[in-house]
């Protein structure tokens, strides 16, 4: 039997169907090829929202950027302003599965998929993403960080879309999201990290740590990030928050690496992470997507 | 309860009668009979079912045929003119980018993609473009050289 379907140009329309239980698809990339993995079954009414122009697109807004919901990888790649100022999502966004992926799979999917592997998240959270959400009864802003509620699981209500990412500007702020992968192309983390610092001459002022694929959900870490305060950010420095890191992490054992392995490999992948961010916080450069160039690194 | 579309595929426009959550691939083969473009894994891994949708490219086995509505189709179908093979389908028969052939639908679609977006493109631009796409019998060298071979053939055709 087939259920109700409905492709909106108006986010109004797409809120009334969201109210009548449809489910959204944006790019489809999680929840149409994870039916076709037999994950789940495709929700019998949807609402599609890849037509509503308003859910698209990057601005900025004079006090950071608001990236909205449909947004997709490819597009935040290709941005000037995230591969200049929040280069981390620059580095996870261009390396999400296959180019066809990337053309389809959007920012609000991925947050909403709630993936402990999600590329973007740990860039999001250092960069204390702000998520903007609503339904027909009202809209509300919630920091990516109270959003996740385990693997999978985010406080989003059924009724309530996701209609933009925000990112408060962080003025000097260098970052690097790095993986552990065992292929370049159509991988998803193993372990990944993300680092965020600023600098204050040669001594680390600020800095922001998150763990991907090392915990039910993406995580930031306090300890390693108070570690990195005051230090010069370099080799030592950077192999001890990386330990913290580590010590923090609660991975499990699954199909593509044990638990001893991630654990292990935090600490590699943190201080690479660190080691990126401090350099391009520095004016020096490193490739996008950094995790094949910090290959070998520290 | 079936939603009326119309999807345009290789310039031709065909109104169907779909549910909700038929993917595209079924109704290029199914319904239009369009059997250039295959199904290998069937959850996005392999690309032998990419299509392009306004010039992206999309594994059209784990996207929904209704998401087309409206829009450009291409399939490996619409890449030659008439019995004028496309520059990129001469290149794959004169570097051996063959062999089973059944992710070659797939390849030419994403390398038709990759093309477009950068006509010159470099070996690691090229097995990027293609990352995608499994083959899992020629192996990639042949395929890797075919599309820089088009990509030469259609600068020089410019």
């Amino acid at each position: 039997m087939g259920g109700r379907f409905s492709a909106p140009t108006a986010l109004a329309d797409a809120l009334t169907a969201a109210a009548a239980g449809h489910r959204p698809v944006a790019g489809g990339t999680d929840l149409v090829v994870g039916t076709r993995q037999g994950k789940w079954t495709l929700p019998t009414d949807l609402v599609a929202l890849d037509r509503i122009a308003e859910l698209r697109g990057i601005d900025e807004t004079g006090d950071g950027l608001r990236i909205g919901a449909t947004t997709s990888h490819a597009q935040l790649s290709a941005h000037p302003a995230i591969r200049e100022r929040w280069t981390a999502i620059a580095d996870a966004a261009s390396i999400v599965g296959s180019p066809a992926t990337r053309h389809l799979g959007t920012l609000g999917g991925n947050v909403a998929n709630a993936s402990p592997a999600a590329e973007t998240s740990g860039p999001l959270l250092c960069f204390d993403a702000i998520v903007e959400l609503r339904s027909t009864s009202g809209s509300r802003r919630v920091p990516l960080i109270e959003l996740f509620s385990g693997p999978g699981r985010t406080s989003i209500a059924s009724d309530e879309l996701i209609i933009a990412i925000e990112l408060p500007e962080l003025a000097g702020a260098g970052s690097c999201y790095v993986r552990l992968e065992f292929r370049r192309q159509m991988e998803i983390a193993v372990v990944g990290a993300t680092a965020v610092v600023r600098l204050d001459g040669d001594v680390v002022r600020e800095a922001r740590i998150a763990i991907t694929a090392l915990a039910p959900t993406v995580r930031r870490v306090p300890a390693a990030e108070s570690a990195l305060v005051g230090t010069d950010g370099g080799p030592a420095a950077a192999a001890e928050a990386g330990r913290l890191a580590a010590e923090a992490a609660t991975p499990i054992s699954d199909v593509r690496a044990s638990l001893d392995y991630r654990k292990a490999m935090a600490a590699v992948v943190v201080r690479r992470a660190i080691t990126g961010a401090i350099a391009r916080a520095r004016g020096e450069t490193v490739e996008i997507p950094a995790s094949a160039s910090l290959f070998g690194v520290g | 309860m079936g939603h009326s579309a119309t999807l345009h595929v290789n310039g031709t426009s065909f109104r169907v009668d779909l549910e909700a959550g038929r993917t595209l691939l079924s109704v290029l083969r199914g319904e239009l009979g369009l059997t250039g473009s295959k199904e290998g894994c069937d959850d996005s891994e392999c690309g032998a079912c990419m299509v392009l949708i306004d010039g992206q490219p999309v594994n059209s086995c784990s996207f929904l045929a209704l998401q087309a509505d409206g829009r450009a189709v291409t399939t490996v179908e619409g890449l030659a003119s008439g019995s004028e093979l496309h520059p990129l389908q001469r290149a794959f028969l004169q570097h051996g980018g063959v062999q089973c052939g059944f992710c070659t639908p797939g390849m030419l679609i994403s390398a038709t993609a990759l093309l477009k977006a950068n006509p010159d493109p470099t070996e690691d631009e090229i097995r990027a473009g293609l990352s995608g796409n499994l083959c899992r019998c020629t192996g990639y060298v042949g395929i890797v050289a075919a599309v820089r071979s088009a990509a030469t053939e259609l600068a020089k055709a410019d």
